[in-house]
């Protein structure tokens, strides 16, 4: 019971409350007391240290909308944002309430006619934005995974076909997402011109940036993985006399996946990097283009709210990386995977 | 009385097999000169120090290299490649580490049953790892096994493909001595139940007269040849302790191992004497 309760919590990457359980059942109660301190008490520390720090030095930082705000003043802003998000939610509830009533009433009226509800039309929260971040940053992942995997093992069973692609990758990797989210504006207002303005404007500039940008990581690291195969896992495939297709997919594969899921680890906490820059340029929505409304403010409580998205970004950036972690080694069978 | 379960049709044969690696100028030869038959049936042992090709002769007779001169025939046929029939157990197991037991064994068992039904499948995938004795692991992966028990699960899946023949490539030599001990058990007691010829590459004299009709040495150094073969006229089944007092293991263990010896000490002889001869060149 125990040992599988720890063996739970290393596999998902609690690893900090291990100490806890064994203290709990009086397993070398100072030892673990230890460990404990190292791992959570350390961190700790160092975080209040930041904050005391923040403290001291942010009233006499002064910045062109006045001084920096300090913890106290960026907590009250996070807690702001939070009621804001919570008025907006009652709005809506309320809303759609009485839509539902009028639906209702007009049925009744004209039986057979179709009543047209009304859209709540009331501003985005910071909710809101974090959806819909989140949202593009996974559908330009998968896009990036999708276009990098296939290609990755193509490079990694041919030596022909990576010297022909090399120079283009070489090439298009250390462009900086500004760069590319220009050329994206440009082209997909330009595909999708006809569509009007929904498909205008939205998610897509943000996500395809974010996939040109991260794709890079998984390509190599699939490519790398494939042409790692143990030559006496490929002696298995010899003397069985598997079909070349058989032998990717029963065989390669499975043996690159570690390495195409430490690729797509580094690939997604690029793209969520890449996704703050492109959705302040290209989109009217995320947490980017939240950032640069507030900008657009100038004053000295959204500067409070800019730090609070910063908090925000590295918050579900950490939680990111630490999910693709747990993924990663639930697929290393025992190898080694780097924290 | 000598039991075995030979017969005089050669299931081997190789003539003036020699193999090297590397190209042109700095290629070294690995085996010089072989000529071995392999009689249908029998249980061969070939001993020899380390880095003497033991391994590059198990690959040609896989059919995974190919000689650069001369010929390697299977049943009077050309080795040109692969076949499941020559099944091949290696020294490091090759187990795929994301498969369990019977995902190792099924990954044989669906490649050459692939016109059985999966129920069918199944069940053949569970006769061979109960055969090696592995019922209790089946849904294991190879990092949950010890050595041994990976050694049988890749035993298992060399038999599942029904070969006429199993190479093995030092087998046992990475295994404690008691678990080395079970598994040599197992293998001759597969080896008589299912009247295959076993090829065993072993580093071990003891090992190879307990275990072998026939025992054909390797010349130590580089390149390599074959020594004169050492028939084992032990009745079976032999056992361990009487072995330590049987009169005639004792002469075969010490002929075999001054064959060896003594044709290290010529070897080195002659490396010393060809470097001798280089320096004088020199000077």
């Amino acid at each position: 019971m125990k040992q599988k309760l720890i063996n739970a919590l290393d596999l998902i990457g609690f690893t900090w409350l291990i100490p806890l359980v064994r203290l709990a059942t009086r397993e070398e109660p100072g030892e673990q007391i230890k460990q404990f301190f190292t791992m959570v008490g350390l961190p700790v520390i160092g975080l209040v240290l930041f904050f005391v720090a923040w403290g001291l030095v942010a009233s006499n930082i002064k910045t062109s909308v006045g001084k920096l705000p300090g913890p106290a003043k960026v907590w009250s802003s996070a807690g702001d944002m939070l009621t804001q998000h919570k008025i907006q939610k009652d709005k809506r509830a309320r809303h759609y309430e009485k839509e539902a009533v009028r639906k209702q009433k007009y049925e009744e009226k004209f039986p057979g006619k179709i009543y047209e509800e009304s859209q709540f039309s009331g501003s985005e929260t910071i909710v809101d934005y974090i959806r819909t971040s989140l949202i593009t940053v996974f559908f330009g992942f998968f896009m990036a995974v999708l276009i990098a995997v296939p290609l990755g093992v193509l490079c990694g069973l041919s030596k022909n076909f990576t010297a022909a692609i090399n120079p283009i990758i070489q090439l298009c990797r250390p462009v900086s997402p500004l760069a590319w989210v220009l050329i994206v504006i440009v082209v997909v207002d330009g595909l999708f011109s006809f569509k009007g303005d929904i498909w205008r404007n939205t998610f897509l500039h943000a996500a395809i940036t974010v996939c040109l940008c991260s794709l890079w990581a998984t390509l190599s690291n699939t490519a790398l993985g494939v042409s790692a195969v143990a030559q006496d896992h490929l002696n298995v495939a010899r003397v069985l006399n598997l079909s070349p297709l058989k032998k990717v997919w029963k065989i390669i594969l499975p043996s690159a996946v570690p390495y195409i899921f430490t690729g797509m680890r580094i690939t997604l906490g690029i793209g969520w990097m890449v996704l703050i820059v492109s959705e302040m340029m290209a989109s009217q929505k995320g947490l980017g283009h939240y950032i640069d409304l507030l900008y657009q403010n100038n004053n000295n409580e959204s500067l409070a709210k800019i730090i609070v998205c910063i908090f925000i970004i590295g918050s579900i950036g950490f939680l990111l990386d630490r999910s693709m972690f747990v993924l990663q080694r639930a697929v290393s069978f025992g190898r080694e995977v780097s924290a | 009385m000598i039991t075995t379960n030979s017969t005089n049709t050669p299931i081997f044969s190789l003539k003036n097999v020699c193999k090297g690696f590397g190209s042109a100028e700095s290629r070294s030869e690995v085996l010089h000169d072989i000529h071995l038959d392999i009689n249908n049936g029998e249980l061969l042992a070939m001993v020899g120090f380390s880095g003497t090709g033991k391994t590059t002769l198990i690959k040609l007779l896989a059919g995974l290299e190919t000689p650069d001169s001369g010929t390697v025939l299977f049943k009077d046929q050309p080795v040109t490649g692969t076949d499941p029939k020559r099944g091949v157990i290696f020294q490091n197991y090759s187990l795929l580490p994301w498969l369990t037991v019977t995902g190792n064994v099924g990954l044989a068992v669906d490649q050459l049953y692939r016109d059985r039904s999966k129920k069918e499948r199944r069940d053949i995938i569970e006769h061979y790892v109960e055969m090696v004795g592995l019922s209790d692991a089946m849904f294991k992966r190879p990092a949950e096994l010890s050595g041994g028990m990976r050694q049988r699960v890749s035993v298992a899946r060399a038999l599942s493909a029904d070969p006429e023949c199993l190479l093995m490539d030092e087998p046992l030599s990475a295994l404690d001595a008691l678990t080395r001990a079970v598994l040599q058990d197992q293998i001759l007691e597969i080896w008589r139940e299912q009247k295959k010829t076993v090829v065993l590459i072993t580093n071990s004299v003891d090992e190879a007269i307990l275990m072998a009709d026939r025992i054909i040495p390797f010349t130590p150094g580089t390149p390599s040849t074959l020594g004169p073969e050492f028939v084992v006229p032990l009745a079976r089944p032999r056992s361990r302790r009487s072995m330590n007092r049987n009169d005639l293991f004792k002469r075969l263990r010490n002929d075999i191992i001054h064959f060896l010896e003594s044709e290290k000490k010529k070897n080195q002889a002659t490396v010393v004497a060809e470097s001798l001869v280089e320096i004088k060149q020199a000077s």
